[in-house]
Order: structure tokens, then sequence, then C-alpha cells
């Protein structure tokens, strides 16, 4: 049983929560534009790396918000966790993303006015580094 | 139509009334049966008036909000009670108001109306939910562990303080448990699972029913 450290509620138990899949799968600008073959490759086709991974997760039973989470595959250890739209946290070089550190922040989940931008979460992790307000305490 | 000629004063709001079923009526005489004086009771608070907010934290709408129901909690497991109506928390943009029966407004309760009217035509919900779920309530100094069979949140009162609330999981369903005494919780199954939680907490109390083995 994983215990996941929900931004706005602190840890809970798996059960509490589903799986959103991987995190930062970026919708097509022009789907009409794609070929089959890259369509289905945006729908269909997903990493599956051995060790850290970035993906999605709802409270359901809790406050029912999305957050992203970096989850090592193999040790099932929680990296980060932080608000939808907003970049990965480079580990290396963020000292201050630590395993399992969750936000208090009332809204750090909620989009609002922090609307992901589609086009600037791109599959490639960015280089730049943008440390997300919700992934510290 | 012999009852109504007899009691002419009877309102149809009455009449409709005495009509309803709560989702848990037919466990009340099991809950009565369950229920150890002085260990844990079980009993049913049907028909409480609730109303789901949303309203994005600190916009002018939730400030609204506010003001008609004295308050709207922060946090995570905060809760509002102005007089008897209580607001707890669900979610960053999410609440839950609970009143008694009489605040409702077929009964003539201006709680809702009231809420309609402050959020207006802004973004947001006040939904009438009181038939969403039902109340359980759980009193007694045996009811920590009566719920720690089922649920895995800290109990404990060290972290787990009176007057908080939290939507979690009870027996595998999702519930929302809210504290009130030091020994008395309420228990917010929707009114689908009531049933099955009402059994499931009896059968989580039936223990304390026997003598304990030394």
């Amino acid at each position: 049983m994983l215990l996941i450290p929900c931004p706005n509620c602190g840890p809970r138990d798996e059960t509490e929560f589903h799986y959103g899949g991987q995190a930062h799968v970026p919708y097509p600008e022009n789907p009409n534009e794609l070929t089959d073959t890259e369509w289905s490759r945006y729908l269909f086709y997903r990493e599956n790396p051995k060790g850290i991974f970035a993906e999605r997760w709802v409270h359901s039973t809790g406050c029912r918000q999305w957050f992203n989470m970096l989850r090592d595959t193999v040790s099932y250890d929680i990296q980060a966790v932080y608000p939808m739209g907003t970049r990965r946290p480079d580990l290396a070089a963020d000292p201050a993303v630590e395993a399992g550190t969750a936000s208090t922040a009332a809204d750090s989940t909620t989009t609002g006015t922090a609307a992901p931008s589609l086009s600037a979460t791109s599959l490639a992790a960015s280089p730049t580094r943008t440390a997300p307000e919700g992934a510290t305490k | 139509m012999a009852e109504t000629a007899a009691s002419p004063t009877q309102s149809s709001a009455e009449q409709n009334l005495s009509a309803r079923v709560s989702p848990a009526r037919q466990l009340a005489e099991a809950f009565t049966a369950g229920s150890l004086a002085g260990t844990v009771e079980l009993s049913e608070l049907p028909f409480l008036t609730m109303v789901g907010l949303r309203a994005d934290a600190g916009s002018e709408t939730a400030q609204r909000l506010a003001a008609a129901t004295g308050g709207l909690p922060a946090a995570s497991g905060a809760v509002a009670t102005t007089g008897d109506t209580s607001v707890l928390w669900l979610g960053p943009s999410e609440f839950l108001v609970v009143a008694p029966t009489e605040a409702h407004e077929s009964l003539g309760g201006d709680l809702i109306p009231a809420l309609r009217e402050a959020l207006g035509n802004d973004a947001g919900q006040v939904v009438d939910l009181s038939a969403n779920r039902t109340t359980f309530e759980l009193v007694g100094p045996r009811v920590r562990a009566v719920l720690e069979k089922g649920c895995s949140l800290d109990l404990h009162p060290r972290v787990f303080k009176t007057g908080t609330a939290f939507s979690t999981e009870i027996a595998n369903i999702p519930a929302i448990l809210w504290k009130t005494g030091e020994d008395s919780f309420r228990i917010f199954p929707r009114a689908s699972f009531a049933e099955f939680l009402g059994r499931w907490l009896l059968d989580a109390m039936r223990e304390y029913a026997s003598p304990e083995v030394p």
C-alpha cells in the first residue's frame, strides 16, 4: 500500500486515489493534421520507464483534485508531488523537491488562473527548471 | 380523505414529510438493538439539510457565500460552525453545508434561497444535496476502536481533533467523517451505501456486547 501525500489533504492511503496515467502528454495542436499513426501514438503510446516516472493521480475519495507525482517504478518511492499544469521538477538540480513533499496551499491543484499550458508541457522534459509552488513546503 | 377532513390544518408539506423514508430506516430497530449504552451507540439522524457549495477560494463569490453561511473553512479538515449551521471542507473550492432539517426550504427555511442569492449568476454551485447522504451518529468511549477497524485515518485524539471533518473511506466506501465531540462522530455515507455501512458498523460494534476476555 502506497501512502500518497495529497497536496491538499496530506498523506492518505493509496485506495483513496485513482491513477491517471502518464503526465505531460500534450494534446496535439491540430489533431486533424495528424496521420493515423501519429494520432494512435498520441492516444495509446506511453512511456514505460524503469525508474522515475511522471504520472497523474486524483484524490477521488478526498478532495477530488488532480495532481502530478514523480514515482520510482522500481522502488515505488514517491519523489515529488506538484500541481497540474506545472513543469516536471528536475530532481537532480532542485534539492528542495524532496521525497513526499506536500503543499498545504489551498488551491495548489485547482486549475483556475493557472490553467495548464499544453504547449509548455511537452513530452520531452524541458531542461528549464521551474520549481512548482505546490511541490515545496 | 377521512384523515384530511379530520385534520384540516395539516399542510401538504407535513403529509409529504410523514411519507418519506430515510436511507437507513429499515435498520432503525437493529441500531437500537445493537447499541450498547455507555460503550458505543449508533443511530441515524435522518433528513439533515445539506447544500453543496462550489466557489473558488478567495473569489468574491466565495466571500458572499461565506457571509451567507457565516464563514467557509480554509483547509482540509476545517469545519466552520455558526449556530446550528456547519460548513465542511471537501476540497479547495468545494464545501458541504450541514444544517438541521428545519432549514430546508420545503419547510420554510431560508438557508438555500439565501445561498442561491449569494451566488447569483456567478461561476459556482449551490446545490441542495439533502437527499444525497444520510447521517449516522456514533457515540461512546469505544467509538474510536469501532472506526479503526475500517478507516485508515489516524483517529487518535492527538491527530484527529474534535471539530474537524475529513472526506475519506470507511469500510472501503467513501464517506465523510466528522468528529463532533471527544467520543462522538458523525458519518455521512451516500444514501445507497447507508445500509451497507450501517450493517458494517453494527458488526464492528458487536464484540463490545460481550464481556472482555482477560
